[in-house]
Order: structure tokens, then C-alpha cells, then sequence
């Protein structure tokens, strides 16, 4: 299998491990992009096609497909924020984030889907966002469903997704089959420890290899600290280097200094940089309404095997349960079917002892389904707060509260009678007091009682969105419509973290769409260009 | 991870007392598992892996030692914080009254039996104090995480691993 990665390294892209440096560093540059995820690809992939010098820094390693071999216990460490444990504040919800060069793109799970039309609807109402709007946007939906390959995906699906299929038609609940951003996809099913044989196309595969490709440079294990401004102006990103362990700083640092600078390091890390950048933000809004789509899992024994592991891990879905009341009404969820591998599922599981060892024996024969929990829309669901630790990084405080419990309950209800439709034997949601079902009667009943809590029923997250909201004036948002910083001039804002509210689609493609609008009005006004002609 | 020293304050003066003995063993920094640290997580992991571990003898002594290395290395890959915390957990476990007071262990870890660890382990996932509910899930997630990394574990989950010779 050739690596792309690694033959671009060998015919001279511009790559600085930054864990190698010895002694610190001033770097210049047009734009410097800080993260290299779905907003940060993006944005060094136009801006570099401009004829920009782009210096995209990013904090995670360079790895690529030969060094993706499908193993848990390598992967979690190597390509996820904190081993794949990131949690809430007070650990209530367990949070799935890339940190690798690629971002969450390089380990997600290829699900895409334009934002909702009902979204930018209520964005449009709340928060002034005029100019964004379901047609306004199309084209560069189209753009990037075309450049990464997002396609239906006709491999029949396997028998984890299936059991969201049958069951949803028994009961008569539309089923839809999601589109994928791969090319010539071997249907694996270990996507999310990146991708071995380079049909994930993922930022790590496209974007930046064309940025790459045009001259500009990668800086890895590099940590953005701060950004050093004057007036109403950035001048430079201060950075620490990480040693190898991407953990410890080395005691090196990296300045840079650009025309402009991008913040693109996810919904916890950017507005985290902005804080300890003490940037203008008389409005308190920086760090404030972050969304996590707060996902409860059920689990089900099938009567053969499932195999769950096996397979292109997420290819069903259903939003029936989106439509069921008004967006702002009681939350709404979206049904999905994720993989299980090994340590993803163990550590999911409640208990310990024979009981859990008892429930690992069944692994094989193991579904789960998962919902995500629509948050930001239901005034009282105002989401968490990006705060800072004493050494400066980033904690996320997600309260968990009635309106989610509500959704969560009416979520493992929906779960467990559509896998008791699909011929499940047991039901358990994933939850320390849940007995564990043998009938969806049984089920109703218990799952009807069930204590909904922190720390009792798991919760977990894959999908961090907001804490640099978009609005039309600077007293409802951080930044505007195109991602421009209200305060300083010559600062956008190129990720997750803008959105006013959740998206209740995994938000892959919403990132690649917003942001490959906002870069190429930026590689315009930067480059004294006329405006794209894309609506 | 585990134990914010602000909610410690508020687990009375036990904890803040249990707490400084805990910061004062981990004074010395960046550290590997110490042989106490090493020989408590071996009695947890003892309980929290029952029915997938091997009988009693040599075999199940010698597992234990290999998944005890394993959530060494997976603490590793935490962040500073989170490894600080847990630093503060294992340092109070390690402690005769931390052992008695918080996971009401009387005696030596090496001579506690699955049944006395799985009491203590039960106590903390229903217990309504949210700081030994997050305690409780620590070490349930770093076991099983070292437990199940390991390719030896899989063939009794009937796990295939990742798919061989394609590449």
C-alpha cells in the first residue's frame, strides 16, 4: 500500500516536527492556520491556491496510513485528544477527538450530511444569519461533496447498521442510508483509527497534501499559545513545542507572524486560544454556548453474529425522531449505529467482574444504536462553557440537565423497541443501574423508571460545535457570517466552534461547506481579488 | 479525571487531610507506578477483571502484572491534569486510611480478596458522592482499556483482531 504522506515527505513538502527543534523559532508568513482538521484543511487548501504562504500549525503528530494499523491500544494514544478519555468538567460526558494532523477528520467515521435547512432557519431567526441559508449555501455544499468524494454508498450495510434498518421498518420509521467521503473503501470498519488503505478522504489525504504540494508549511507538535495583538490588530501566534509524547512542552517555542491568522482548532481549542489570548470580548460570549450533540448508546444481544467491528461502521440512519416536535421544542435525536471494537466497547460497558466478562463473551453478537441528542435549540439547552485550567488549557463544564435527561429517556425508549423490532434477544442501555431488558414490554417499564443522571447513564460526544458563535451583531456573537473576528480585525474564526447552535447532522461536511465559503472571500480580500461568483 | 481538589474540600476534613498526605507523596513529580501503587491496581484489577481472568496460580499473577504496565502506560497518555489526578487517587489508595477511610479496606491490598475489592469497587459506582462515582470510573476505564488492548484477550471474546495480509 503506498503512503502519500510519506512519499510528499520525500519529494520535499515542508514539514517541522517540532518536538525535533533545538532552540526556538521565528517564522513569517501570509496566513498562518492554526489546526489542521475539517476548517483548517479547508482553508490552507484555498488560501494556498491563492498564492497565499500558509503556515498551518497544529498540535498532534503527522501520521499517516502506514503507520494506521488497526489497533486500539495504538491509536487512542497517538491520534486522539487525550487517549480518546477528553472529558467534561465534572466527567459526566466522555469526549472523541482527533489531535493529529487531519484533525477529527483523520479517525471519524465518514458520516456526511449537508446542514439542515431547518438549521440555518432558525439561525437566519435568532441570530441574524442572513446571508446563510440552505439555497446560499448549496454550492458550496456541492463543491465539497464533489472534491472529498461524499457519495452514496451502495455496499449493502453490515449487520450492526442493519439492525437499525429492519427494525426501523418493522415499526415503520423512514430509514435513510448515509453518504461517505471515501474512494474505493475496502469496508473494513476501522475508520476511526485512521484510515490503512488511503480511501478516507479524509483533510490528511487532500486538502493539505494540495497545500502541501503549493509550499506551505506544517508545523506538528506544536501547541498555539497565544496570539500577541495591538489596537484592533494580531501580530503574532506564539506557540510551544511538544516533546514526542505530545504532552509534555519541550521548552521550545515557535513565533509567528502573518498578515492574518485563522483559528481553526475545534470547538474546545479555538475559543481555549482566545481566552488565554485575552482577546476584546465585552460581551462575555467567548466559550459560551458549546454543543456537544450528547449521545446515549443502547446495546443489544442479536440472536446471530453481528460483528460489529466488521464493516463501513456507520451507513444507517434515521432523523424520524428530529421531526417530531418543533426545533426548539423537546430535544430531538438523531439514530446512528456505531462500531465496536474491543477497548471502545469494554470501557462503554457498565460493571465489572463476571457480569461484564459475561456480556464480553457475547461481543460478537453485540448492535448498539446511538442518539444524538439535539442541544442548543430548546431555550433552556444553552449548552457548556469552554473555560481554562490553571495551566492555562482548556475544560469543557456541560451541565447535563432536565431538558437532556427528557430526550435521553425518550431516546433509549426509541433504541430499544427498534432493536426488540430487529429480533433482539436483550436490551441494555448503556447505564450503571440498567438491569438489562428481555423484552421491549419489560423494557418500557424499566427504561420508564430508570434514574437518568451524571455519572449513571454513560454519555458521550463526538461532536463539539459552538463557543465562537456566528451572529449578526457583536452582542449575540463572537464573529460574523464569514468568520471574522467582531474585535480584531485580522482574525477569523474557521471551525465547528462558530455554529450558534448544534446541527443535529455529524458536522463534517457543515464545516467543510461554511469554511470553504469564508476562505475564498478571505483569499479575495486578501489577495485584492474579486469575490467568488458562488452565490 | 478523578478527584478535583476543590470537590475534595468537600468530602469534609477526612479528605483534605487524606489529601495533603496524597500531595505530599506525589511531590516527587513525574514518577512511575510505585510497588504499592503497583500492588493495589494488580488487587482492583484482581476484582474488576473476575471471569475474564484465568483461575488463581502463576498465570493470572503473571496477566495481572502485564495489564498493571498497561494502565501505567495508558495514564501516560492522559493529560498533565488528568494524570495529576489520577496521581491523587492512586496516592490515597496507597495509604492505610485512605484504603480504610475511602474504600473501607482493612487490610493490605496483596491480601484483599476479589470479593472484599468488588464490595469496595460496588460501593463507588452507587456511592452519591460524584467524586468516588468518577473514581469508580477511572479504574473501571483504564483496566479494561489495558485488559482489552492486549491481542491475547480477544480470542476469548471471539474477536478476530483487524484483518491480516492485505497489506
Amino acid at each position: 500500500m503506498q503512503d502519500p504522506i510519506k512519499s510528499g515527505l520525500a519529494a520535499g513538502w515542508k514539514h517541522v516536527d517540532a518536538s525535533t527543534l533545538s532552540r526556538g523559532q521565528t517564522v513569517d508568513a501570509d496566513v498562518v492556520v492554526i489546526g489542521t482538521g475539517a476548517g483548517g484543511g479547508v482553508t490552507a487548501d484555498i488560501l494556498s491556491d491563492a498564492g497565499l504562504r500558509v503556515v498551518l500549525v497544529e498540535e498532534g503528530p503527522l501520521r499517516s496510513s502506514s503507520d494506521f494499523r488497526m489497533r486500539e491500544a495504538d491509536a487512542y494514544p497517538e491520534l486522539y485528544q487525550e487517549s480518546a478519555s477528553r472529558k467534561t468538567a465534572d466527567k459526566a460526558i466522555n469526549i472523541y477527538q482527533g489531535r493529529c494532523v487531519g484533525g477529527s477528520t483523520t479517525v471519524n467515521w465518514t458520516s456526511s450530511f449537508r446542514t439542515p435547512p431547518e438549521v440555518f432557519d432558525f439561525w437566519q431567526r435568532q441570530f441574524g444569519l442572513r446571508q446563510l441559508s440552505a439555497d446560499a449555501m448549496s454550492s458550496w455544499f456541492a463543491v465539497m461533496e464533489h472534491k472529498l468524494w461524499m457519495r452514496r454508498w451502495e455496499t449493502p450495510p453490515n449487520a450492526n447498521n442493519k439492525v437499525l434498518a429492519v427494525g426501523g421498518e418493522k415499526l415503520g420509521i423512514p430509514i435513510g442510508s448515509i453518504r461517505r467521503n471515501v474512494k474505493g473503501c475496502w469496508n473494513l470498519g476501522y475508520c476511526g483509527m485512521g484510515c490503512p488503505t488511503n480511501a478516507k478522504q479524509s483533510m490528511l489525504l487532500t486538502t493539505i497534501p494540495a497545500a502541501l504540494n503549493r509550499g506551505a508549511t506544517l508545523y506538528t507538535r506544536l501547541r498555539a499559545e497565544r496570539l500577541r495583538f495591538a489596537g484592533s490588530r494580531v501580530t503574532a501566534l506564539d506557540c510551544v513545542a511538544l516533546q514526542a509524547d505530545g504532552i509534555h512542552p519541550s521548552g521550545k517555542r515557535v513565533q509567528v507572524r502573518a498578515r492574518h491568522f485563522v483559528a481553526a482548532g475545534g470547538a474546545i481549542g479555538s475559543p481555549a486560544l482566545l481566552l488565554r489570548s485575552g482577546v476584546p470580548d465585552p460581551h462575555r460570549l467567548l466559550g459560551k454556548r458549546t454543543f456537544l450533540h450528547p449521545v446515549v448508546i443502547s446495546s443489544a444481544l442479536m440472536p446471530d453474529r453481528v460483528d460489529a467491528y466488521a464493516g463501513a461502521p456507520q451507513t444507517i440512519y434515521t432523523d424520524h425522531f428530529l421531526h417530531q416536535a418543533a426545533i426548539d421544542g423537546p430535544l430531538g435525536f438523531k439514530l446512528e449505529v456505531p462500531p465496536l471494537h474491543p477497548v471502545l466497547f469494554s470501557t462503554t460497558l457498565q460493571g465489572f467482574g463476571e457480569a461484564h466478562a459475561r456480556l464480553m463473551r457475547e461481543f460478537t453478537r453485540v448492535n448498539s444504536v446511538l442518539a444524538l441528542l439535539r442541544d442548543g435549540f430548546h431555550p433552556e439547552s444553552r449548552g457548556g462553557e469552554v473555560r481554562l485550567d490553571s495551566n492555562g488549557l482548556p475544560v469543557l463544564d456541560y451541565p447535563l440537565g432536565d431538558v437532556i435527561w427528557e430526550g435521553a429517556r425518550r431516546a433509549l425508549l426509541a433504541m430499544a423497541e427498534i432493536q426488540f423490532a430487529a429480533g433482539a434477544r436483550w436490551v441494555f442501555p448503556v447505564h450503571e443501574t440498567a438491569p438489562g431488558y428481555p423484552s421491549w414490554a419489560e423494557a418500557k417499564k424499566g427504561i420508564a423508571e430508570l434514574p437518568l443522571k451524571p455519572l449513571l447513564c454513560r454519555v458521550v460526544s463526538a461532536h463539539v460545535m459552538g463557543g465562537c458563535g456566528m451572529a449578526d451583531t457583536p452582542q449575540r456573537g463572537v464573529a460574523d457570517h464569514r468568520g471574522r473576528h467582531f474585535w480584531l480585525a485580522n482574525l477569523s474564526i474557521h471551525d465547528g466552534s462558530l455554529f450558534p447552535t448544534s446541527l443535529g447532522v455529524n458536522p463534517q461536511l457543515s464545516i467543510y461547506g461554511l469554511v470553504a465559503r469564508n476562505a475564498s472571500l478571505l483569499a479575495a480580500e486578501l489577495c485584492g481579488r474579486p469575490v467568488p461568483q458562488i452565490p | 479525571m478523578i478527584v478535583s481538589r476543590r470537590q475534595f474540600l468537600k468530602t469534609g476534613l477526612a479528605g483534605s487531610v487524606l489529601l495533603a498526605l496524597s500531595g505530599w507523596l506525589n511531590a516527587a513529580g513525574a514518577r512511575s507506578l510505585s510497588d504499592g501503587e503497583r500492588e493495589m491496581l494488580a488487587a482492583l484489577a484482581n476484582a474488576i477483571l473476575e471471569g475474564a481472568l484465568p483461575p488463581e496460580g502463576e498465570r493470572r499473577h503473571r496477566l495481572l502484572a502485564l495489564t498493571v504496565d498497561g494502565i501505567a502506560s495508558a495514564v501516560a497518555g492522559l493529560s498533565l491534569a488528568a494524570q495529576k489526578e489520577v496521581g491523587e487517587l492512586f496516592g490515597l489508595l496507597v495509604l492505610a486510611p485512605g484504603r480504610l477511610m475511602l474504600a473501607g479496606v482493612g487490610k493490605p491490598w496483596r491480601e484483599a480478596s476479589v470479593a472484599e475489592v468488588s464490595d469496595f469497587l460496588q460501593s463507588w459506582r452507587s456511592s452519591r458522592l460524584s467524586l468516588l462515582q468518577t473514581a469508580y470510573a477511572a479504574l473501571h476505564d483504564l483496566t479494561f482499556a489495558a485488559w482489552y488492548g492486549r491481542s491475547d484477550t480477544w480470542d476469548a471474546i471471539d474477536y478476530p483482531g483487524p484483518p491480516r495480509g492485505y497489506f
